[in-house]
């Protein structure tokens, strides 16, 4: 349950806020997801819309790649592995993240009860 | 009808309300209520979400699809499995540590401001209301053909069902009931799919090889093109179909049901592995219809395909799997409907009514009366309208869905915790835009107006060429939010600051 806050203490959150934003730990969690996602995020949305204007503006996926399968089921195929992949990678990488998160709300606790 | 079909039915009912039962003394609370007292692990939810989001459409529309049009049906498949990247990627986490019970909660975690929370309910109502009557009608056909029994009949099975899990067992029951749907749906899937493969002495290279000559289109059955033969109609489809999902009130809920951040990503993990495999499996029993069911048959079943599925267990494995396999598909719909129904009645009675007409003020039992009678109201509203649109062509209202949820909600969504400048006015220009263009586009789309009378509501030629407006309605739903934050100064750097750090860390979230 959410408590009961006043407009003073929501001012004086705001400002604790504020100041783990700015903290270099919240610097370096932010600089490591950015690095994982935004490439991640590219990659995967590209070669998703790829898809469609390939086989709706030409024909190289209808040539056949394996035997009777052609390119574009490779290529579908490819699309549900890259999910499944990326997902696994995820996984993995967000574990350091949350190992991040944990230590800057543990350093924040310690400080508010220094503080207090 | 047989006897089989009749008792594993029963089976299904009694089971559902059994966990009703048991669901119905655990939920006692608001947060039981809408939550399932954010109590379910990784796998539980990973289930629940592949059993709300595997509609009957999923299941019997995209086997249909590739068994009549081959390659182009399996589109569905990729789309629908690749927007579980953006669910996970943007949006999962940031939801479970800054909401509570619905999306409203979570944007309002950044603006303290009515005529937001009011208009991101009524998107969502708007969505579920769609995406319910497409699912409503539907299931009414395909119980009508599964078991012989009148529309009318079958679409108040289905709704007194849906109702009674959610008024009696909330997200307790919806989660299990899906649950339960999600692992019969793979059982079966799984057990079509090996008969198909072993048809095809398990080499999937004879299967392709059959394929090119097994279905009058030919070698084309292979190819792109034959349904889908307006590029840019294609480009929009794939792109509502990817950014759909991670917009979708019924799946975003779902993420309020785990403890936390970490819960809510391990439980894409496990939807991403389920709905991928049901969805390779989909080929499995699209081409198995096509080549041991025939297009003849299959159209003359159902134009759009839905038999596809049911009549290849048919001839498979007889009564007993068809039986089975019709079973399943009744299971596949209950818990759809049971989920859209529960986020319906959240934003009416969480939203609305809890935070902007009782200031968040509503005393516990206060809550559950307001969540009960919404549940009551929404699900019976859903039924009439079902019952009313019963010869109207409305397969288009899924994809209408996806499109709003697209186009109004997704852009709010990654501005609330990406986008520092953002504020309360380009919250509102985002949302609306967003909906008004979805809205208004498919109402002058050839989906709603066709020149041939009867073919769609409206007879005469349609004023926007695409199907599919995701193309042009999601960007205007993102520039729609840039231009509204743009025309007003505020910005608090505060709030973003304390939404940022939340987001991403899940410090001093609710818990």
């Amino acid at each position: 349950m959410a408590k009961k806050v006043s407009q003073s203490d929501l001012k004086k959150r705001g400002e604790d806020f504020e100041k783990i934003e700015r903290s270099s730990q919240f610097q370096e969690l932010m600089a490591a997801k950015r690095k994982f996602l935004v490439p991640s995020i590219i990659i995967f949305f590209g070669l998703y819309l790829l898809f469609p204007i390939l086989i709706s503006y030409t024909n190289i996926m209808d040539a056949p790649a394996i035997g009777d399968i052609s390119w574009a089921w490779i290529y579908a195929l490819l699309l549900f592995i890259m999910t499944w992949v990326m997902a696994t990678i995820y996984m993995k990488k967000a574990a350091t993240f949350d190992h991040m998160a944990e230590k800057i709300w543990k350093e924040e606790d310690l400080d508010g009860r220094e503080a207090q | 009808m047989n006897a089989t079909v009749i008792i594993l039915f029963l089976i299904i009912v009694a089971m559902t309300l059994a966990i009703t039962y048991y669901a119905a003394k655990r939920t006692k609370t608001a947060s039981e209520f809408y939550t399932a007292g954010g109590g379910l692990t990784g796998w539980q939810n990973g289930l629940a979400i592949a059993g709300d989001y595997l509609s009957a459409a999923s299941f019997l529309g995209i086997a249909g699809a590739i068994a009549l049009s081959g390659f182009d049906g399996f589109l569905f498949s990729i789309g629908y499995l690749v927007a579980y990247l953006v669910v996970l990627f943007i949006v999962a986490e940031p939801l479970r540590n800054l909401g509570r019970y619905t999306l409203a909660d979570m944007i309002n975690a950044r603006f303290d401001a009515k005529k937001i929370r009011a208009t991101a309910a009524l998107n969502t109502i708007t969505i579920v209301i769609f995406y319910m009557i497409a699912q409503l009608v539907g299931a009414g056909a395909l119980i009508q053909l599964l078991f012989g029994i009148p529309y009318w009949v079958a679409v108040l099975i289905v709704g007194v069902m849906m109702t009674i899990y959610v008024l009696f067992g909330g997200m307790t029951a919806t989660s299990w009931v899906q649950i339960i749907k999600a692992v019969l749906l793979m059982i079966g899937t799984i057990i079509i799919s090996f008969m198909v493969l072993a048809k095809f002495n398990f080499n999937i290279f004879e299967m392709f090889t059959t394929m090119k000559t097994a279905t009058p289109l030919g070698e084309a059955y292979l190819n792109p093109g034959v349904k889908y033969t307006v590029p840019l109609d294609t480009i929009s489809l794939m792109i509502a179909l990817v950014l759909g999902t991670a917009g979708l009130p019924h799946i975003l809920m779902r993420f309020f049901t785990v403890k936390n951040a970490k819960t809510a990503r391990s439980s894409v993990i496990w939807a991403t592995w389920i709905v991928g495999i049901f969805y390779i499996m989909t080929i499995f029993l699209g081409f198995g219809a096509a080549a041991f069911v025939g297009a003849d048959v299959i159209k003359s079943s159902n134009a759009a395909g839905n038999m596809a599925a049911p009549l290849l267990a048919q001839v498979l494995g007889g009564d007993i799997l068809m039986s089975f396999v019709s079973a399943v598909a009744f299971a596949t719909i209950l818990a759809v409907v049971a989920g859209l129904v529960l986020s319906g009645a959240s934003a009416f009675a969480h939203d609305i009514y809890g935070q902007i007409i009782k200031k968040g003020k509503a005393t516990e039992k206060q809550q559950m009366l307001a969540a009960k009678y919404a549940s009551l109201s929404v699900s019976v509203f859903s039924i009439l309208l079902a019952l009313f649109a019963q010869n109207l062509n409305v397969a288009f209202l899924v994809s209408l869905a996806f499109c709003v949820a697209a186009s109004a909600n997704l852009p709010v969504i990654v501005y609330t915790i990406y986008w520092k400048r953002f504020n309360t006015t380009g919250a509102m220009t985002g949302m609306i835009a967003g909906l008004v263009s979805a809205l208004v586009l498919v109402a002058i789309s050839p989906s709603v107006m066709s020149p041939v009378a009867g073919a769609a509501l409206i007879t005469g030629d349609p004023i926007f060429p695409l199907t599919n407006p995701a193309l042009l309605s999601v960007p205007i739903g993102f520039i729609g939010g840039v231009i509204g934050t743009l025309l007003s100064k505020k910005q608090d750097a505060k709030r973003f600051a304390e939404v940022k750090v939340k987001a991403n860390t899940g410090y001093k979230t609710q818990v």
